[in-house]
């Protein structure tokens, strides 16, 4: 049977099998950033910072020029290769234990010093790759293999949230939280991560988006439960919207 | 560009690494080399190049790395602490294959030690020093006109291995002034460079630089390929023979202490000591055959360094005994003169000198 596409396909997006589990939302975010780059006409001039976990072979999936950065480093790697090539379009991929983790001073200095660079910050709460560990982002009560009883405030801490952080932050220009949970959201997460390039590609500064995304492996659920857990337990603690966004400050 | 300067080591080397086309520049203050950054941060916006000051160490070291896969000519410096935080980014840099000049400028150690002179890194620098089995070329500058040379060569040889190069001096160096000769580089661009850096996919499928290789046999090859450019690196060798001839004892020293080793040798030469010098100058690859050579002609070795005794090992597996190499180890904390090298010497040559 000849095969039909409904839709579209970004040509940067490699038409391959992903190695993601069921139900994971990573694809979704690939499919995104494809699209945008594809969309602003600029994949010959990206280049991609890939990070540690899960999402490290997004250059198996993004025909991209990229680089593979240390645990948690990749904003810096970022600025290495944004400040070499002051033309390109470069961003980072990075999940939570990446980004809020181990790589939390590095993402705060290269938002704070407005790097014209973007990260897409895929949060699910738990450390995927190493088996579902807890996270900077694991919610109050949730049970991962390293809180077996649930993360508990007063031992572990309340989750953080990292959108609040990196928009309070001056260099930033544009922060946004999405989610791919729903369609209406993947539409809103599509715009977002359109505008962050169009921000870096007018010589903004910084821009960050916060993508909610699931992990039903290490959160023992289906991968529809798990969808449902993204509207009924993340985005009340992760509101969704813009937190900073300069153009519209400027205009108003 | 033949008229002399007076510079101190420390501005020798960000001077080189302008004349030698460095286009970006990533660094954290740690004393003693903190007069490259401060000289950087004005001279190379000027120059049209990139100046950061980093977050930290880590962070300078990943940015090097970033700056490294784009291709172009980049460096950080830092010192002894500094460098220990930089390791990550330095394990990286070997299993990508990312050429990157990195300037230690030894101090005190172990931990916070003291900001004095010291060679406590020997090994660190020549055994690789982050995880994984790698080594970087390491050049040891024994003057403020070596600091500039090596650092110039230091990103020549970067490029043309694609691999890390460490340039060890120490506070010493970084803080002695003398006249240096600057002049041009024999390259300062690297057009080779374009068949493997990133630049944005145009027209071809996307590059990937990375250190993760998943697939069965694929590290093991990618180490097999390290391991015969590790191997390629001994065209490199370099090292200073002073007076070796007709010694009886052989000095071995590198560096600021290779310096005043030199001064101590002179001295018991013209009292009638038959005592000569080698000093290497590359640490990996090491200068072993031309020791094994001084060897087989009977020669003693005393290993002279600022430290408790590191390069003293690969000494002793160059000349392959013991018996004939002895080990003066000055600690750090305070500066030898060449008259704190007279003692050990001579006791090494023997009682009948």
């Amino acid at each position: 049977m000849q095969e039909i596409r409904v839709t579209n396909y970004p040509e940067v997006l490699v038409d391959r099998p992903t190695h993601y589990c069921p139900g994971c939302q990573h694809g979704i975010a690939h499919r995104l950033v494809a699209e945008a780059l594809t969309d602003l006409g600029v994949v010959d001039k990206t280049i991609a910072v890939s990070s540690i976990g899960c999402s490290v072979f997004l250059y198996n999936y993004l025909n991209l020029d990229t680089v593979e950065a240390p645990h948690g480093r990749a904003p810096a790697v970022a600025t290495g290769v944004k400040r070499a090539r002051p033309d390109a379009v470069v961003f980072t991929y990075q999940g939570d234990g990446d980004l809020a983790s181990i790589g939390m001073a590095e993402i705060m200095h290269c938002a704070n010093r407005g790097e014209r660079v973007t990260v897409i910050f895929v949060n699910n709460t738990v450390y995927g790759m190493t088996g579902g560990q807890m996270a900077p982002t694991t919610l109050v009560g949730q049970k991962t293999t390293t809180c077996p009883g649930g993360r508990c405030l007063e031992r572990e801490g309340a989750p953080i949230r990292m959108s609040e952080i990196i928009a309070s932050l001056g260099g930033t220009t544009y922060c946004e939280r999405v989610a791919v949970n729903t369609v209406k959201n993947v539409l809103g997460a599509k715009k977002a991560i359109r505008k962050a390039f169009q921000y870096q590609l007018d010589g903004k500064g910084f821009s960050f988006v916060e993508v909610l995304a699931t992990c039903p492996t290490n959160w023992r659920m289906t991968p529809v439960a798990a969808n449902e857990r993204v509207a009924t337990e993340m985005i009340p603690y992760f509101p969704l919207g813009t937190f900073k966004d300069i153009a519209a400050t400027e205009g108003a | 560009m033949s008229e002399r300067v007076f510079l101190k080591g420390n501005e020798a080397i960000a001077r080189a690494a302008l004349a030698a086309g460095m286009r970006c520049y990533f660094g954290y203050p740690i004393t003693p080399q903190n007069d490259i950054p401060e000289l950087l941060s004005a001279e190379l916006p000027k120059a049209g190049g990139e100046f950061v000051q980093a977050e930290s160490e880590v962070a300078a070291a990943n940015m090097l790395l970033g700056a490294a896969a784009c291709g172009v000519r980049a460096m950080t410096t830092s010192s002894s602490p500094g460098i220990s935080l930089m390791q990550e980014a330095i394990s990286y840099m070997a299993g990508s294959e990312l050429p990157g000049v990195i300037v230690n400028m030894n101090r005190g150690g172990p931990g916070l030690g003291d900001i004095g002179p010291s060679q406590g890194d020997y090994y660190q620098s020549t055994r690789g020093g982050g995880h994984g089995d790698y080594r970087t070329l390491v050049l040891a500058p024994g003057t403020v006109q070596e600091a500039y040379d090596l650092t110039m060569l230091a990103f020549d040889l970067a490029f043309h291995y694609r691999n890390p190069v460490i340039v060890l001096g120490d506070a010493i160096l970084g803080q002695m002034k003398e006249p240096v000769t600057p002049h041009a580089p024999a390259r300062t661009a690297d057009p080779e460079a374009a068949s493997w850096c990133l630049e944005g996919a145009v027209g071809r499928p996307g590059r990937i630089i990375k250190s993760l290789f998943l697939e069965d046999g694929a590290l093991a090859g990618q180490n097999t390929r390290l391991a015969a450019k590790y191997q390629a690196m001994e065209a490199e060798i370099r090292a200073e023979q002073f007076l070796v001839e007709d010694a009886e004892l052989v000095v071995v020293a590198y560096g600021s202490i290779g310096r005043i080793a030199k001064s101590t040798v002179r001295k018991l030469r013209n009292a009638g000591h038959r005592v000569g010098l080698v000093r290497p100058i590359t640490l990996f690859p090491f200068p072993s055959a031309m020791l094994r050579a001084l060897a087989d002609q009977g020669k003693r070795f005393l290993t002279i360094e600022h430290n408790l005794g590191q390069m003293v090992d690969d000494v002793r597996l160059a000349i392959r005994t013991v018996a004939d190499s002895a080990f003066h180890g000055h600690l750090p904390g305070n500066l030898p003169t060449p008259n704190d090298f007279e003692a050990p010497i001579l006791a090494a040559l023997g009682a009948d000198h």
